[in-house]
């Protein structure tokens, strides 16, 4: 109950159907187990789970058509987190890595962090030393461009920063095999500003990964209204290639993943300046369905990076991330980048992580005080009672909300794809088969409602009016998968 | 313990002096030696060989000494990097990779055949065959010189050598008896048997067996037979000092020149940055070496810490190849693998003096002079061990008596001895050694536009390698 919160009916369903099978006879039992299995196939909880299988199967193809000649030799710049990461899935999968970075110490950071994820798989006998030995060979970590005359693909994964990532993509080209790709590893940075800096824009394109790296399913890939159909073609291939559940969205602010998490982590920030409890709150999100809490994801992304995505995606979408109270949000978060409370990277956040079990994480009283004391005067304090569903659904709604959006506008290219990014990206609780299945089992005319009473709640505000399809589905009873 | 007498004349360097050694030395030493009379058989000798050999390059890792950096690696670790260095330096195309074989004296037990290993790991396919040699410190000259042949003579186009050492960690096992022991634990079958098993046991049995320090036919410590030999010769403190200095000078040099060019960086789990340069060269003031105590004869000896090698963890690798399949390859190769000797005597007396056994046979083998030779990369295993093979070499009486020459053979200009370093200073990993000598030999040809070198080196077991390499042009 603990690791399902409840939101899986069916361990509790095996238990009573062993309990009955033991206490009852073989045959009551096997009687049992088939009205069980019978019940549970028509939750949606099995139903989202079997959509949510389709939908991965689904995006294991490669929408864009299989390139003519697969791409072998790849070169990955920045060997941080992401960049090792993203060496390690490739070299794994038999592609030939360059791993560059700016220094020495870059570099063995990023070739220890390779080394000794492979050395733990080895030790889960989950690979051979073998096989991890020769992924490792597959890398050759540089300090220059030698060898990029006869690399197919660039993965950029420096720091988020537009002008140096622009003068990173002239640097590279300099070196760079004709006809070759530049993918941008960015979260949030609009491709088309990076490729405003290429010698040929429709080979420059969004390949964002999920950290960890070798864990995380999702890709998403960006596309410009520049960006070639044989360059999608064949950064998805490579993604496929190197184990990944691709989607391909479009080039707007935050594309799909980044923008459906701002106005929910907008909510959240919101929620803690209004005195809700740290804990509270994870523990709603997690009875929600998501794999993480709330705050303790937001101390994961790193609160810094949470500053940078709130700031610029308040710009962009003032009315849903944005909002009156967007700028104590962002103010708030500041603060807390200013007292060096960066989240688990700098041991202290939201919560403290210096030593001890993860388990019993301590609450930074000061991030309290910070968060609290940011609470501008149009926002009210939220009551101690609130439920932990209705917490929980207000992080949804602004997600669904947002995403809603974006098929809409078509940064999406079908709710598959949204449902798929959500769920392996972000975590959106799996049983409800993703954001768009969610719509479909809550019901559009209760989420549109739902919406209502929370606007009314907070005072009118707008980032809580349904998008206009939501509108038209509570109405019509119309669905987004059948 | 046997006394040598002493010489009226000590030779120093480069000066022709007589020596004299105790008749207790070996007298088949005489019936081994080479030919009296220089034979120029050159092109005669290369058409019966077969192709052109080929060193197309070469890579090592950074020699380090032992309990430093590479404390948490292995030997297929280190060897495993070499190869990846080596393929990323050439750029090779595994295709045209026909064999592996790489030296390793050490042997890890966890596996006898450290080149496969360390080959598979490097990403070589596993289609490629590897074996691993074992000739003390001049293991990776064998492996050199056993991939030469098959070239020459047609079997394969192309091959990595190379050799491998770890020092910082040493196989050492448990003793015979309670080896015994256990391998009769897995045929117990009842609690009687346990009990007649513990019966056994002795806590004597619990002291460990520790990999031999000490030459396996004689019991003596190497460096032991270095300082007789050194006395032998009349080779002075002194003269092994200023040598060991020099050694070390040259590597600094050679490294500020940027002239140590086969080094690959190494990653280590745990370090914050690579490893990238040797860390056995330093500059010790004269005196220091001066004050130091003799470290195998005592009191009186003369070889010390500060003239003798390190141990040292490191390896190493090259690439030779036909020259029609380098040429063919795109590849400028860096030297021709001209001709190749082994000799072996007596490892009592002569454990160390294989150079001076081995030069005037591979330059006669060669059709060349020592005059002919402007590179010399000679092993540097202990000061005092390498000025005595050059004394030997301008004795007269050595030359006579042990190599059947009519005259001394000849000086060796020590203007043109180990230039960019030697063991003494940039390491000694036992089987990686002789891919580095012959790496500085073709890079000083090509650096000083001159014809020909000659890598020499002795080994353990009383055994020694020479080579002579021309540059390709």
């Amino acid at each position: 109950m603990k690791l399902t919160q409840g939101n899986y009916p069916a361990p509790l369903a095996i238990l009573e159907t062993v309990k009955a099978g033991l206490e009852e006879g073989m045959v009551r039992g096997l009687a049992k187990e088939a009205s069980e299995f019978g019940r549970l196939s028509q939750t949606f909880q099995s139903k989202g789970l079997v959509s949510l299988f389709f939908a991965q199967q689904h995006c294991k193809k490669n929408r864009f058509g299989t390139p003519d000649a697969p791409i072998n030799n790849v070169a990955v710049l920045g060997a941080g987190l992401m960049g090792a990461g993203v060496a390690q899935v490739s070299a794994v999968k038999g592609m030939n890595v360059i791993l560059k970075d700016a220094s020495e110490q870059g570099l063995a950071n990023g070739m220890a962090q390779i080394q000794g994820n492979l050395d733990k798989r080895v030790k889960k006998k989950a690979t051979t030393s073998l096989e991890a030995n020769r992924a490792v060979a597959r890398v050759t970590p540089q300090l220059d461009y030698a060898g990029f005359d006869n690399t197919d693909l660039v993965i950029e994964a420096v720091f988020e920063d537009l002008d140096l990532k622009k003068k990173i993509v002239k640097e590279t080209e300099a070196s760079l095999k004709k006809g070759a790709i530049f993918a941008s590893n960015t979260s949030a940075l609009p491709i088309k500003d990076i490729a405003t800096a290429s010698r040929d824009p429709s080979k420059v394109i969004g390949m964002h990964y999920f950290s960890p790296v070798d864990k995380m399913q999702l890709l998403e890939i960006i596309t410009t209204d520049k960006t070639s159909d044989a360059t999608a073609a064949a950064a998805v291939d490579v993604g496929l290639r190197q184990g990944k559940t691709v989607i391909a969205v479009g080039d707007g602010p935050g594309f799909y993943t980044t923008r459906i998490l701002a106005p929910m982590l907008a909510e959240a920030i919101a929620l803690l300046m209004r005195g809700v409890e740290f804990k509270k709150l994870d523990t709603a999100s997690k009875k929600m369905g998501f794999p993480v809490g709330a705050v303790t994801l937001a101390d994961e992304v790193g609160l810094d990076v949470g500053m940078h995505v709130s700031d610029s995606l308040s710009k962009a979408f003032p009315t849903r991330v944005g909002g009156p109270h967007a700028d104590a949000g962002v103010a708030a978060l500041k603060a807390m980048v200013d007292a060096k409370y960066l989240g688990r990277k700098a041991g202290k956040g939201c919560f403290i992580y210096e030593g001890g079990k993860s388990k019993s994480r301590a609450v930074n009283d000061a991030a309290v005080k910070i968060f609290t004391s940011a609470k501008p005067a149009g926002l009210s304090t939220m009551s101690k009672d609130v439920s932990d569903e209705d917490l929980g659904l207000r992080l949804v709604a602004r997600f669904v909300n947002e995403a809603v959006h974006c098929l809409d506008e078509g940064i999406l290219h079908s709710a598959t794809d949204g449902d798929v990014g959500a769920v392996f990206g972000l975590g959106f609780p799996p049983f409800y088969g993703g954001p768009f299945r969610f719509v479909d089992v809550f019901g559009a005319d209760n989420l549109v409602e739902l919406m209502a009473r929370f606007k009314d709640e907070d005072g009118g505000a707008e980032h809580w009016d349904p998008s206009p399809v939501l509108l038209d589905m509570a109405k019509s009873g119309k669905k987004f998968h059948n | 313990m046997f006394t040598l007498p002493r010489l009226a004349v000590a030779p120093a360097l480069g000066r022709t002096a007589s020596s004299a050694l105790a008749a207790s030395l070996s007298t088949a030493a005489a019936a081994r030696a080479g030919p009296a009379v220089k034979v120029d058989r050159k092109k005669e000798i290369q058409a019966a060989k077969g192709r052109n050999v080929v060193l197309v390059d070469a890579a090592r890792t950074p020699f380090v000494m032992a309990g430093t950096d590479f404390k948490p690696l292995w030997s297929h670790d280190l060897l495993r990097k070499a190869f990846k260095g080596l393929l990323a330096k050439t750029q090779l195309d595994t295709e045209h990779l026909d064999y592996v074989i790489a030296g390793n004296v050490l042997q890890e037990v966890k596996t006898s055949n450290v080149a496969r290993e360390a080959a598979l790991g490097a990403g070589i396919p596993d289609s490629v065959p590897a074996h691993t040699v074992t000739m003390a410190c001049i293991s990776s000259n064998q492996a050199l010189t056993t991939g030469a042949s098959m070239i020459a003579s047609g079997q394969i186009d192309s091959m990595i050598f190379g050799g491998t050492e770890v020092m910082s960690d040493v196989p050492i096992r448990f003793s015979r008896p309670l080896r015994r022991l256990m391998l009769d634990a897995q045929k117990v079958r009842s609690p009687q048997g346990w009990i007649n098993l513990l019966k056994r046991f002795r806590p004597s049995m619990l002291a460990p067996e520790l990999p031999a320090v000490a030459e396996f036919s004689t019991n003596e410590v190497m460096g032991h037979s270095a300082d007789r030999l050194a006395a032998a010769f009349d080779i002075s403190r002194e003269a092994q000092d200023d040598f060991a200095l020099r050694s070390h000078m040259n590597a600094l040099e050679a490294g500020k020149a940027g002239k140590l060019s086969d080094i690959v960086p190494v990653y280590v789990p745990g370090k914050k940055e690579p490893v990238v340069a040797d860390n056995g060269v330093r500059i010790t003031p004269r005196e220091k070496l001066a004050s130091l105590n003799p470290a195998f004869v005592k009191p009186h000896g003369t070889v010390t810490a500060g003239n003798a090698s390190f141990l040292t963890d490191g390896a190493s690798a090259g690439l030779i190849m036909s020259e029609d399949k380098a040429l063919e390859l795109g590849y400028k190769p860096l030297a021709y693998i001209r001709e190749y000797e082994y000799v072996a005597q007596d490892p009592k007396d002569e454990l160390l003096l294989g150079p001076a056994y081995v030069t005037p046979k591979v330059l006669a083998k060669a059709g060349l002079t020592l005059d002919d030779i402007s590179v010399f990369e000679y092993h540097e295993a202990f000061a005092g061990q390498l000025l005595a093979n050059i004394a030997a070499l301008e004795s007269e009486w050595f030359c006579k008596n042990k190599l059947g020459l009519d005259a001394a053979f000849g000086s060796i200009d020590m203007d043109k001895l180990n230039n960019w370093g030697g063991s003494l200073s940039i390491g000694h990993p036992f089987a990686a050694t002789s891919t580095r000598l012959t790496y500085h030999a073709a890079k000083r040809l090509q650096d000083a536009d001159t014809k020909y070198a000659l890598t020499a080196a002795c080994a353990a077991g009383g055994l020694g390698s020479g080579n002579v390499i021309e540059r390709y042009e």
